[in-house]
């Protein structure tokens, strides 16, 4: 059963529109990678998908929770991982976790706070600002506070921003084990390696729309690069053939 | 159709963020400073600035001491949205299955209690440096009735200021002529509780302050959610 579900989805900003007629899906498991160029309306649509933003015309649901009519349903059922954190400096990671656990009504907010702090490995920091955290630190607590309350569905919008390089490897290993517990994910990114590392399926988005997509077995094992060139712009890719 | 989730109670959402701010705060006293030391300035240089007569004193301190009010919270306002921008923190309250205009309110009741602590400090000092008894509880009723107005109006605001480059510089000028009613009774209600005048008087300021506060809640409760979805 599809857990995200979009059809001809238009978003307009003023005159211009962002997304036009964009149909996506996502089933239950799977690690969708969105890939496409700078502009392209993968963080529009991501928006949408989290309810910060209104769909102008089209259907979307979530988790079965139609948008933006049962946004609170959709609001509770997934988790959101951007670039930028959403915690606050001038709270210890254990006290931004704590606010957000309450907000969200988890139940035993402590053993959970416990649990999504392993997972991260930050259970030894957690009393400190988070203000005084590394951006790969900074971004593992953004982690757990979207996995505070257990979401059955993830969005990740260029999670590897500004990460270096043990920071990344270490996000690698968290959303791997975070995919294998069967969660719903969907992540944007340019990063063709770790996207063809982690996702177990590739769409291609460019002007609004989904205009290519791949399973995992469907290209070779390095293959990514060029599927996506393809795309993207077809015409250039068969000259160089 | 899915099994709808646990969605959070309004009131427990809304303490959460009270919570938040008040936490925030207790650390780095970001906000309470700034109003605090803001509003001390204005009443040492206001004290030595105009060498008034007690006669006329008396007639100007209502307004003064909303003028400090009124800047001091701004000021306020500024920083404690500006804190929600910081790493995005306002779309991760936004994903929350919560009731947004609890967001709202928990914004309001933490930026009230930030200025109900200014106001605590700096009237004590207002009625030493300008020698006139301010523990009027008149005075202290329209303060709270001014400032919740205030205070609705300006959070309202400022979150649609904090999302422009020049935020800090549009919300006194978003916010004042709007808030201009609420502020001129409040100065004359404040004036005729010093000056002992009859309830008379009094009361049709007091009056508009009360629906002044209930429309400006309202309006929050209706349009909150439209103004924070792009």
């Amino acid at each position: 059963m599809a857990e995200i579900i979009v059809q001809k989805l238009v978003k307009r900003f003023g005159l211009k529109s962002v997304l036009k007629g964009l149909d996506f899906e996502a089933k239950a498991g799977e690690f969708v990678g969105l890939l496409g160029p700078n502009g392209a309306g993968k963080t529009t649509l991501l928006r949408i998908l989290a309810s910060l933003s209104r769909p102008t015309i089209g259907l979307v649901k979530v988790a079965g929770f139609r948008l933006p009519q049962q946004a609170a349903g959709v609001r509770a059922s997934l988790g959101v991982l951007s670039h930028q954190t959403m915690l606050y400096g001038n709270l210890s990671g254990e006290e931004n976790l704590k606010f957000f656990g309450k907000v969200y009504n988890v139940g035993d907010l402590e053993t959970r706070i416990i649990e999504v702090l392993d997972l991260v490995d930050l259970a030894k920091r957690r009393r400190d600002l988070v203000r005084t955290y590394s951006r790969g630190m900074a971004q593992r607590l953004a982690i757990a506070r979207a996995m505070i309350h257990n979401p059955a569905i993830l969005l990740l919008d260029e999670p590897y921003t500004g990460l270096d390089q043990d920071a990344s490897l270490m996000l690698d290993a968290i959303l791997k084990q975070i995919a294998a517990q069967g969660r719903t994910v969907v992540m944007t990114s340019h990063d063709l390696v770790r996207t063809a590392e982690l996702c177990s399926r590739f769409d291609v988005l460019s002007r609004g729309k989904i205009i290519a997509s791949a399973r995992r077995g469907e290209i070779p094992r390095d293959g990514l690069l060029a599927f996506y060139r393809q795309a993207i712009n077809p015409e250039r890719e068969v000259e160089n053939a | 159709m899915p099994k709808q989730p646990s969605l959070t109670s309004f009131w427990k959402a809304m303490w959460a963020v009270v919570w938040k701010d008040l936490s925030a705060e207790r650390r780095s006293r970001e906000i309470f400073s700034v109003m605090v030391v803001f509003s001390l300035l204005v009443v040492i240089i206001s004290n030595f600035a105009l060498d008034l007569n007690p006669k006329t004193q008396r007639e100007i301190t209502a307004g003064m001491l909303w003028i400090t009010f009124t800047f001091a919270g701004t000021l306020g306002l500024n920083r404690s949205m500006a804190i929600e921008k910081e790493n995005n923190c306002l779309d991760g309250l936004l994903l929350s299955p919560v009731d947004r205009t609890a967001i709202l309110f928990g914004k309001v009741i933490g930026n009230l209690l930030f200025i109900f602590m200014v106001e605590i400090i700096v009237l004590p000092l207002f009625s030493i440096f300008n020698n006139i008894n301010l523990l009027n509880a008149g005075l202290l009723i329209t303060l709270v009735l001014g400032s919740i107005g205030y205070v609705v109006v300006g959070t309202f605001l400022s979150t649609i200021t904090v999302q422009t480059r020049t935020g800090n510089i549009l919300l006194p000028i978003l916010q004042f002529p709007i808030i201009l009613p609420v502020i001129i009774s409040a100065v004359r209600a404040s004036t005729f509780f010093l000056q002992n005048q009859p309830m008379e008087l009094i009361w049709p300021n007091l009056n508009l302050m009360i629906a002044f506060d209930l429309i400006y809640i309202a309006l929050g409760v209706i349009f909150f959610d439209y103004l924070v979805e792009e």
